[in-house]
C-alpha cells in the first residue's frame, strides 16, 4: 500500500520530467528517424541550453527571450556538428562526438560568465527570485504556476510546427534525405544541406529541453546531458513500440512524449522497488540495447526459419 | 545537345586497385538521340552515365549539355536537366514514403524548395491520371508507400519522376536487369512511350543485346573505358545479334564478351 501510495505520489513529478524530455527526445527522433543519422552532439547541447538559459535569466533577461536565444545555441552546435560533417568529412556519429566533447568546455566557460574562475560547473537558480516558466516545486500544487499545463502547451505547439514543417516542401526534402539520398540527389535536393538543416533542429529541440529542465529543477549542470542521447532513444523506442507507429511524424513525435513519460514511470518503479540511483544508467542502457536488439533478432530468426524451411524441402525433395 | 570531351576517370588512384573506368572518352548527342549503351562488365557504361550526372568528379576533361559546362556542377543541380532511373529499383525512390509525396518531390526537381506545402491538391489529381496512364492500379494507392511496390512498379513510378519535369537529358542504368524478364518487357515499354511522348534525348544502358538492337535510334559499344563502335540510322536498324558481336570482337580487339552479355543476348 505504501508502494502504490508512493508511486501516485510521484506520478506529477514523472509527468513533468516525462514531457521536458519528451521535447528532448522529438530533437533525438528528427536526427535518428527522420535523417537516419545518430547524432550525439545533444549529450552537449542539452546542457548548453541550460547553461545559457539560466545565465542570461539571472541578467535580468526576460525567461521566454532567453530560451528563445538558448534555442539559438543548441542551433549553432548543430551546425558545427553538420559543418564537420559536410564540409570535412567526418563521419556524422564522430562528428558529433566531437561538437559534444567541446561543448563541455565552452558550457564550462558560459555558466562561469562574469566569475573571477572564468568556469563554473553549475549555475543555481531560484525561482523564488525569477519568473521561470515551469518549476518543479510546484508541480503537485493545483495553481497557475503548476509547470504540467504549461507543457503540455509548449509540447502541442512545437508538435504542431514541426508537423507542419515536414509537410512543407524544404521539410519534405529533409525527409527524402533521410530515405533515400542517392534519390533525393537525383531529384535536385541538396542532401548537404538538408542534413545541416536536420541537425540544427534536432539540437534547437533539444535546447529547449535544456532549458526547461535547467530552470525545473533549480538549476543548470555540466552533467546534465550525459547519457541524453540514450535516454531520448528510449522515449523514441518505447513511444514506438507504444503507439505501433513508423513512418507518420505526428506519431513518431507524439511516441516521444508518451514514451518519455513511461519510460519515467518505469524509472519510479524500479527506484522504488529498491535499484540503487547510481545504477540507473547501467539499467537505462541495458534497456535501449534490448530494445534496439529485438527488431535484429527477430530479422535473424525470420532469416533461420526461412533457410530451415527450404533445407527440409530440399531433403525431402533428395529422398 | 550532350558533349563529353576527352574525358577521364580513374578510380582508387595510385593503389594497387587502381582502376581507369574512363580513358579519355568523347561522346556527343544530338537532340531527339535515343542511345542505348552496350559493353561487357567494367567498361566503363555505368561510370559514364554516373560522370554525366555528377555523383562523382572526373579527373579531366569536359561535359556540357546546350553549351553550358556543367563539369563542376554538383549532383543536385545537374538534376534540374537530368533524369535518371537506377538499376536497384529500391534506389528511385524513397521507400518510407507515399506514392504520392515521391512524385511531389520529383515536381520540384531545380525549383527552389521553400516553406510551401509540399503537395497541392491540384497535383494529387494530376498524379492520379498521370499514374493511372500506367495501367498498375497505382492510382489508387497515392498514399502506400512507396517501399511496398514491386520491383517494376517502382521502377516505373521512378520512370514517371525522372520526365515529370522534362529533362533535357534522361539516364537509364540497366534500368531492367533487376526484373524478371516480363515486367522488364513492360518497362522498356513504358521507358519507349515516354522518351517518345516527351521527345528525350537518352542514355540507356543494357546488358541485352537484343534490347540495345530493338531500341533507340543509335548503338554505342563500350570497352575498357572508351566508346569502340558508334552505330546509328538505317545502318543500325540492320543490325542482328550476330553481326553486333562480330563487329564488336572487330572493334575491340576482345574475343570474349561476359557471360552476362551472353546470357542476356
Amino acid at each position: 500500500m505504501d508502494f502504490l501510495q508512493s508511486l501516485i505520489n510521484s506520478l506529477p513529478g514523472v509527468a513533468g520530467q516525462g514531457l521536458i524530455w519528451g521535447l528532448m527526445a522529438m530533437g533525438v527522433y528528427i536526427t535518428y528517424r527522420v535523417l537516419d543519422i545518430a547524432d550525439l552532439t545533444v549529450d552537449g547541447s542539452l546542457a548548453t541550453g541550460g547553461a545559457v538559459s539560466v545565465l542570461l535569466t539571472l541578467n535580468g533577461m526576460n525567461v521566454w527571450l532567453a530560451t528563445l536565444i538558448a534555442m539559438l545555441a543548441g542551433m549553432l552546435a548543430g551546425l558545427i556538428t553538420g559543418m564537420f560533417h559536410t564540409k570535412c568529412g567526418i563521419p556524422a556519429i564522430l562528428s558529433g562526438i566531437l561538437t559534444q566533447l567541446a561543448l563541455y568546455s565552452i558550457n564550462l566557460r558560459i555558466m562561469g560568465w562574469g566569475t573571477s574562475a572564468g568556469t563554473q560547473a553549475t549555475l543555481a537558480i531560484r525561482v523564488d527570485n525569477y519568473d521561470l516558466i515551469v518549476s518543479s516545486r510546484y508541480v503537485r500544487e493545483l495553481s497557475l504556476s503548476n509547470p504540467l499545463p504549461v507543457l503540455v502547451i509548449i509540447t502541442a505547439v512545437v508538435i504542431a510546427v514541426l508537423c507542419w514543417y515536414f509537410g512543407t516542401e524544404s521539410g519534405s526534402a529533409l525527409r527524402a534525405t533521410g530515405a533515400n539520398r542517392q534519390m533525393s540527389r537525383a531529384q535536385g535536393v541538396n542532401t548537404a544541406s538538408a542534413t545541416v538543416l536536420g541537425l540544427m533542429l534536432s539540437n534547437g529541440m533539444v535546447a529547449l529541453a535544456g532549458t526547461l529542465l535547467a530552470q525545473y529543477q533549480g538549476s543548470s549542470t555540466i552533467d546534465m546531458g550525459r547519457g541524453a542521447i540514450v535516454i531520448g532513444l528510449a522515449a523514441v523506442i518505447i513511444g514506438e513500440v507504444l503507439l505501433r507507429g513508423r513512418g507518420k511524424v505526428f506519431t513518431g513525435l507524439i511516441g516521444c512524449s508518451v514514451g518519455a513519460i513511461v519510460y519515467y514511470f518505469v524509472i519510479q518503479i524500479v527506484l522504488r522497488l529498491g535499484l540503487d540511483t547510481n545504477d540507473l544508467k547501467l539499467f537505462t542502457a541495458l534497456i535501449v540495447a534490448l530494445f534496439l536488439a529485438i527488431p535484429y533478432w527477430k530479422g535473424q530468426l525470420s532469416i533461420r526459419r526461412r533457410s530451415r524451411a527450404s533445407q527440409a524441402k530440399e531433403e525431402q525433395n533428395n529422398a | 545537345m550532350l558533349e563529353l570531351k576527352n574525358v577521364s576517370k580513374t578510380f582508387h588512384p595510385g593503389t594497387v586497385n587502381a582502376k581507369t573506368a574512363l580513358h579519355g572518352l568523347n561522346l556527343t548527342l544530338n537532340d531527339g538521340d535515343f542511345v542505348t549503351v552496350i559493353g561487357g562488365n567494367g567498361a566503363g557504361k555505368s561510370t559514364m552515365l554516373n560522370a554525366i550526372a555528377g555523383v562523382f568528379p572526373v579527373d579531366s576533361g569536359a561535359i556540357t549539355i546546350d553549351g553550358k559546362d556543367i563539369t563542376n556542377l554538383p549532383e543536385h543541380r545537374r538534376a534540374a536537366f537530368i533524369g535518371r532511373v537506377f538499376q536497384d529499383p529500391m534506389m528511385g525512390t524513397a521507400g518510407t514514403m507515399d506514392i504520392e509525396e515521391n512524385l511531389a518531390l520529383a515536381a520540384r526537381r531545380g525549383k527552389r524548395r521553400g516553406l510551401r506545402w509540399g503537395i497541392s491538391k491540384v497535383e494529387r489529381q494530376d498524379y492520379r491520371e498521370l499514374l493511372s496512364t500506367l495501367g498498375l492500379g497505382l492510382e489508387n494507392r497515392l498514399t502506400t508507400h512507396a517501399g511496398l511496390l514491386s520491383g517494376g512498379q517502382r521502377q516505373a513510378l521512378t520512370l514517371l519522376m525522372a520526365a515529370l519535369v522534362r529533362p533535357r537529358l534522361l539516364l537509364l542504368d540497366e534500368h531492367t536487369a533487376a526484373l524478371d524478364p516480363k515486367t522488364a518487357a513492360k518497362v522498356l515499354e513504358l521507358s519507349d512511350r515516354i522518351v517518345e511522348e516527351n521527345q528525350l534525348t537518352t542514355l540507356m544502358v543494357t546488358h541485352n543485346m537484343r534490347d540495345a538492337i530493338e531500341h533507340g535510334n543509335r548503338l554505342i559499344m563500350m570497352s575498357e573505358g572508351r566508346i569502340v563502335l558508334d552505330i546509328s540510322g538505317e545502318e543500325k536498324k540492320r543490325l542482328t545479334v550476330d553481326s553486333l558481336l562480330a563487329r564488336f570482337t572487330r572493334a575491340s580487339g576482345e574475343e570474349m564478351l561476359t557471360d552476362r552479355v551472353l546470357i542476356g543476348a
